[in-house]
């Protein structure tokens, strides 16, 4: 109706205001996508033009050399690995707690709920800190080992808040009603009626989940020690932002130094690559969720 | 005896409960013993703030010292620096940040074709998905001296040469929040874009039977529909306001710039675990937390004061 409207008496300034909001839109697409988009094409060309300033709207000098060198270095395989098991098996115990707690405190006849909402609301604001955690990761002997990406902080608290104001709104209470007169337990009825009614929310806090297993750093850093556990993020790290490309170091002698860090920076943009594009691939297909307002609910509660 | 019993009370009513609702406290205690473990035996050891570390047996406890390490963060040398970098760091972050996503939604709101609307907001919400450690080695390859595109796009414009942003202290805290603008404004602007899109379609007609152009409608209509949803994030802002985020500013860090980018967050983790001082990097993250959480509190009164919503 809105558009409707728009077009039966637009006046000058309508017109204008069109203009303006397209070209800042404009503005704001080439600003967020070409930096993606130059390193996409700066990955693929030859890494002299790319030094030179030569390739800015399409790749000069194909090559796949950056993606070949990445292939051969096992200290990506090896993070990459580690991060995939982290992310699944943590990504599946985080929903293994989040999901049923969200389920409780979600039913109104459970009294205890409001106590223990604010039970878990509290860690928001309040934390040990870095040492205090530390320390208790070393007594629970966590420290430089797979479970310390798995099993420490597995709730989080706001996805547990949004999953559990997705189960109060979008489950008529009628539906329980009618179940329990069947004879349906809380756990059957979350299983067999809630979950499968829930796929928006689930599809969305598992993204999160994902995503932060993925982009992990911090726990890598503090944790671990073995070169066989570390995750992908503390490889890009190395490579990335400690310049560690070749394994060998990139000579910094003089010319040869250079000539080096050319193809060092080549390697840099396929690696960015490697590295986002699970995440990035994964997340347009749960974009319609994100709009239903499924994290203003989170505000709400 | 009347705490007793008021304490009695409470264990009757949860053992009642428990009985009444066992399935339910089932489906909930995995997270609250998850919760329990990794969130409150930390918040318990906070105590070695006022605590001599014991290597020996290495828990919470040791000899009572009382504020010793607060005094000592208090008189160190880097404690004025430091304070002053994190606040600042994160006063801009939110002066810049805070305001950004807010022009976004209403102007992607203004969009009236559906595809185009889709297609720039995936666009826009795409970085928050790339890690800190991505981002820090964006910044470096692409503001790289000589070779690195921004370099070079910033040359033509202001003749910067071969300057060295990363490693120049007065580029430190622009770079830090703009990339940050960049990586996170497009997400952030997510909630506003969802109270938008549920604004009464009749308002907007009314503003367009009063004759109001598009710059009316955004001031009288958009506006104050957000203006609750700002409040809300402003305060929660505010709770962070010395929280800011350890991993980009370590990343970011480099002998060239450690005098500006020291932050609390970052000195902790080097006092406690790089030179082990327990308990005097335990004072300073508590130092950290109650300050947050004196903010919260600030903005949350404030918030109720003026608009009736609060956090608690």
């Amino acid at each position: 109706m809105r558009w409707l409207s728009s077009l039966t008496h637009k006046k000058a300034s309508d017109i204008i205001s069109d203009f303006i909001v397209y070209i800042m839109c404009v503005l704001i697409f080439i600003i967020i996508a070409y930096p993606l988009y130059f390193v996409v094409i700066a990955s693929v060309s030859n890494a002299d033009l790319v030094a030179l300033g030569e390739v800015t709207m399409y790749p000069k000098g194909f090559s796949w050399f950056a993606y070949q060198k990445i292939f051969e270095d096992e200290r990506v395989w090896i993070g990459y690995r580690n991060t995939i098991f982290y992310t699944v098996v943590g990504t599946l115990f985080n929903l293994f707690l989040t999901l049923p707690a969200a389920y409780a405190l979600s039913r109104k006849e459970f009294r205890p709920r409001h106590g223990l909402m604010f039970y878990f609301i509290f860690t928001m604001f309040f934390s040990g800190g870095l040492i205090p955690t530390y320390i208790l990761m070393k007594k629970l002997g966590l420290e430089n080992t797979p479970w310390v990406f798995i099993v420490p902080f597995s709730v989080n608290i706001y996805n547990l808040i949004v999953t559990r104001v997705y189960f109060e709104t979008s489950i008529p209470q009628e539906l329980y009603e009618a179940a329990t007169l069947d004879g349906c337990s809380h756990l059957r009825f979350f299983l067999k009626i809630a979950l499968p009614l829930s796929k928006p929310v689930i599809a969305v806090i598992a993204l999160y989940y994902i995503v932060g297993h993925w982009n992990d750093f911090f726990t890598g850093l503090i944790y671990i020690r073995d070169k066989n556990l570390v995750p992908l993020q503390l490889v890009l790290r190395d490579i990335l932002i400690a310049n560690l490309v070749f394994k060998e170091g990139v000579g910094l002698g003089g010319a040869a130094g250079g000539y080096a860090q050319r193809y060092a920076d080549s390697i840099k943009y396929a690696l960015i690559i490697v590295a986002s594009l699970p995440v990035l691939v994964l997340y347009p297909f749960l974009q319609k969720y994100f709009k239903k307002g499924i994290m203003f609910g989170a505000l709400k509660g | 005896m009347k705490k007793e019993s008021h304490f009695h009370g409470i264990f009757d009513k949860i053992l009642n409960s428990i009985k009444k609702d066992y399935l339910l406290w089932l489906m909930v205690l995995p997270a609250v013993i998850e919760v329990f473990i990794f969130h409150y035996i930390p918040i318990y050891g906070v105590q070695l703030a006022f605590r001599e570390y014991d290597f020996s047996t290495g828990g919470f406890g040791g000899k009572w010292v009382g504020l010793k390490y607060f005094i000592q963060f208090f008189n160190s040398y880097q404690f004025k620096n430091i304070l002053w970098n994190t606040f600042f760091i994160s006063i801009t972050n939110i002066i810049i940040g805070f305001p950004i996503p807010i022009i976004l939604a209403i102007l992607i709101n203004q969009l009236r074709n559906q595809r185009t609307k889709e297609f720039l907001q995936t666009i826009v919400y795409m970085p928050h998905f790339i890690s800190t450690p991505v981002m820090v080695g964006l910044l470096i390859v692409l503001l790289a001296p000589n070779t690195g595109i921004i370099s070079k796009f910033l040359d033509a414009l202001f003749g910067i040469g071969n300057l060295n942003l990363l490693g120049e202290p007065r580029a430190f805290v622009p770079l830090y929040v703009l990339s940050d603008v960049w990586q996170h404004a497009g997400w952030n602007s997510i909630v506003y874009l969802a109270v938008l899109s549920n604004v009464d379609l009749e308002l907007y007609e009314a503003c367009k039977v009063d004759g109001g152009g598009r710059w009316h409608t955004i001031r009288y209509i958009e506006l104050p529909t957000l203006v609750p949803t700002m409040l809300i994030l402003l305060v929660l802002n505010l709770g962070s306001i010395l929280g800011v985020g350890f991993e980009k500013i370590y990343l970011m860090q480099n002998p060239l710039n450690i005098r500006v980018s020291e932050v609390i967050s970052t000195y902790v983790y080097k006092m406690g675990l790089l030179s082990a001082q327990f308990s005097y990097a335990t004072a300073i993250g508590l130092f950290n937390t109650v300050i947050n959480f004196t903010f919260l509190s600030i903005g949350n009164r404030i918030s109720k004061k003026f608009t009736g919503w609060s956090l608690w």
